[in-house]
């Protein structure tokens, strides 16, 4: 069942990394949570108390078929019913790019989180370099795939911002797990490099 | 065809009331669609709005011109599948529709009640209604769903019997009655207060003050559309001539509407029981009774939920949705929320069927499934 979690997310490693952050009883919260498959199996495998916001109407519908807890929201939400530290583990995957304000977001997640746990796409990867460096045009790479002009991802940021970022919101990076592609070594050495994305978890300060 | 019977259940003991008065004598109307489980697992409680009645789906006879009121939503095969679950439906206390109203015959005149009847509130239509469960053998609603006033009732059962229901789903509804609401009301019964007939409520059989009422729900069914949904159901169109009359008679196929829904409204519904109804929603406030405090008056709650707005009514917009959502929240309760996007305005949980039957399907099979497993 969890393998084939896995299989039908189409190589979502990201997921893997944060579903080992889940232990019995946690409270959870995924923002963005699609379909609600992750949550289900995270309820289910895990034996997690789950949330998950959505945005899209198809969307909340397939959490209820999956029998997860879904609230329709922009995530542009105060989540001001949540108390401070009052879910084990806030979950943001692969979203914070599409935000308005990432920070604002980031900020809001490690109040109502004791953890959050954001996979993050990096742009300082060494095929957008290139990509920049040689065609002299926007980078479109097989997780970004979009034109510049018609991308929902707004923010698009390197490892390296991104930890740039947490320090200057006063965020602990507890964990940090670089995602590669091929090179397992080079992209533990140098993630923003080598790296496809990277799960940071994190935590107030 | 799905043939219904109508039921009748007379309350063993007086009714105690809000107002701090009691009804004697008092009868519940009901309709029952399904069969009841061996472990009385899958009972559904729907409860309906300020017009609504017991009679939800199918009909009373094979030549019935009209089926109930939810039928494209409850029935055999349909999301509320009366295959899979026993549905029951009664007439809220109040009503005209059979349920003990302020038509019915006070027991201790023998003359109609009409004004002398109590004032009453959302929360002793609920009492009646769990008095109905008792007498069906009930010991646990699978859901308790409804929109609008149903959803009301809906949410009164979650917070004062929070261990007789393992799920509620209010649709298109809120937690306190607004003041524009409250205005629409007012105007309402007004209306029917002008009408010459009305005579403060004694009025006899055969001269009802149906002008007055005809107004009040012209007035009513303007809030349960949308701008967009008259605009694209009538526009300006004129309902029998090419030019205007240059007169007072009516004119636009929107008049003509409205008209036609008056008519037809008085034909069914009686003026007394309209002042009481819309009274008890006037009242309606559940944080009033915590200070204020919507999340506190929701501490009760155990059963998870499943509430839906639509993105054009206006009448109980998706932000009062969002309040009763957000204070479930604080309180740990298991919610899921959508906002359905319809143009139809607040009569959207009567027609878009597709959407809202869709997740209140998945929602009620995910319950029962608990409650198989679970027992």
């Amino acid at each position: 069942m969890v393998e084939a979690f896995y299989a039908d997310q189409n190589d979502r490693r990201d997921l893997e990394i944060i579903a080992e952050l889940v232990k019995p009883g946690h409270r959870v919260l995924d923002l963005g949570c699609g379909d609600g498959a992750f949550l289900r199996m995270l309820k289910e495998q895990h034996g997690a108390e789950v949330l998950g916001m959505e945005i899209s109407q198809r969307r909340i519908a397939e959490c209820i078929a999956n029998g997860v807890p879904v609230i329709q929201s922009d995530l542009d939400d105060d989540l001001d019913f949540a108390e401070n530290g009052s879910f084990d583990l806030v979950i943001l995957s692969q979203t914070l790019q599409e935000m308005r304000r990432p920070d604002q977001l980031l900020r809001r997640i490690v109040r109502v989180g004791k953890h959050a746990a954001v996979s993050f796409i990096n742009f300082g990867h060494i095929h957008c370099r290139l990509q920049l460096l040689l065609t002299g045009r926007m980078p479109r790479t097989t997780q970004i795939p979009y034109q510049w002009y018609n991308t929902p991802n707004i923010h698009l940021g390197t490892i390296r911002d991104f930890r740039h970022l947490c320090d200057h919101l006063d965020i602990n990076i507890v964990q940090e797990t670089p995602i590669g592609m091929r090179f397992p070594l080079l992209t533990a050495k140098m993630p923003n490099l080598f790296a496809v994305g990277s799960v940071f978890v994190l935590e107030k300060r | 065809m799905l043939i219904v019977k109508p039921q009748n259940f007379q309350l063993p003991a007086p009714l105690p009331l809000d107002c701090g008065r009691e009804l004697r004598q008092v009868n519940i109307r009901f309709e029952t669609v399904g069969t009841l489980s061996p472990s009385r697992n899958n009972a559904i409680l729907i409860t309906h709005a300020l017009s609504g009645d017991a009679h939800v789906c199918g009909k009373y006879t094979e030549t019935d011109r009209k089926p109930g009121w939810w039928d494209e939503m409850v029935g055999p095969g349909k999301a509320i599948d009366t295959d899979k679950y026993f549905v029951v439906c009664s007439n809220v206390l109040g009503s005209c529709a059979g349920s003990t109203g302020p038509r019915s015959f006070n027991p201790e005149t023998g003359n109609p009640y009409n004004l002398d009847f109590p004032v009453i509130t959302i929360r002793d239509m609920v009492r009646a209604q769990k008095h109905l469960m008792n007498h069906l053998g009930i010991r646990r609603w699978l859901t308790v769903i409804g929109g609008s006033m149903g959803g009301m009732q809906a949410l009164e059962w979650a917070i004062n019997y929070p261990d007789d229901l393992a799920s509620f789903v209010p649709i298109a509804t809120t937690s306190q009655l607004s003041p524009q609401s409250i205005a629409f009301d007012w105007v309402g019964r007004e209306a029917i207060k002008y009408d010459p007939n009305w005579q403060n409520g004694n009025y006899s059989a055969d001269r009802v003050p149906d002008r007055g009422l005809a107004a009040a729900r012209m007035l009513a069914h303007i809030t349960y559309l949308s701008d967009e949904s008259m605009s694209r159901k009538f526009g300006r169109e004129l309902q029998d001539s090419a030019s205007y009359s240059f007169d007072f008679s009516r004119d636009f196929a929107v008049e003509s509407y409205l008209e036609h829904q008056g008519r037809r409204f008085v034909e069914r519904f009686d003026a007394n029981s309209y002042f009481y109804i819309t009274r008890a929603m006037d009242y309606f406030d559940i944080a009033a009774r915590t200070g204020g405090d919507l999340a506190k008056a929701f501490a009760p709650v155990k059963a998870p939920a499943l509430v839906i707005s639509f993105s054009s009514d206006w009448l109980f917009p998706t932000s009062e949705s969002r309040k009763i959502v957000n204070a479930l929240l604080k309180n740990r309760c298991h919610v899921s929320f959508c906002e359905i996007q319809s143009g139809y305005g607040h009569d959207a949980f009567l027609l878009e069927v597709d959407a809202l039957g869709g997740m209140v399907r998945d929602f009620l099979h995910n319950r029962w499934k608990e409650l198989e497993q679970n027992g």
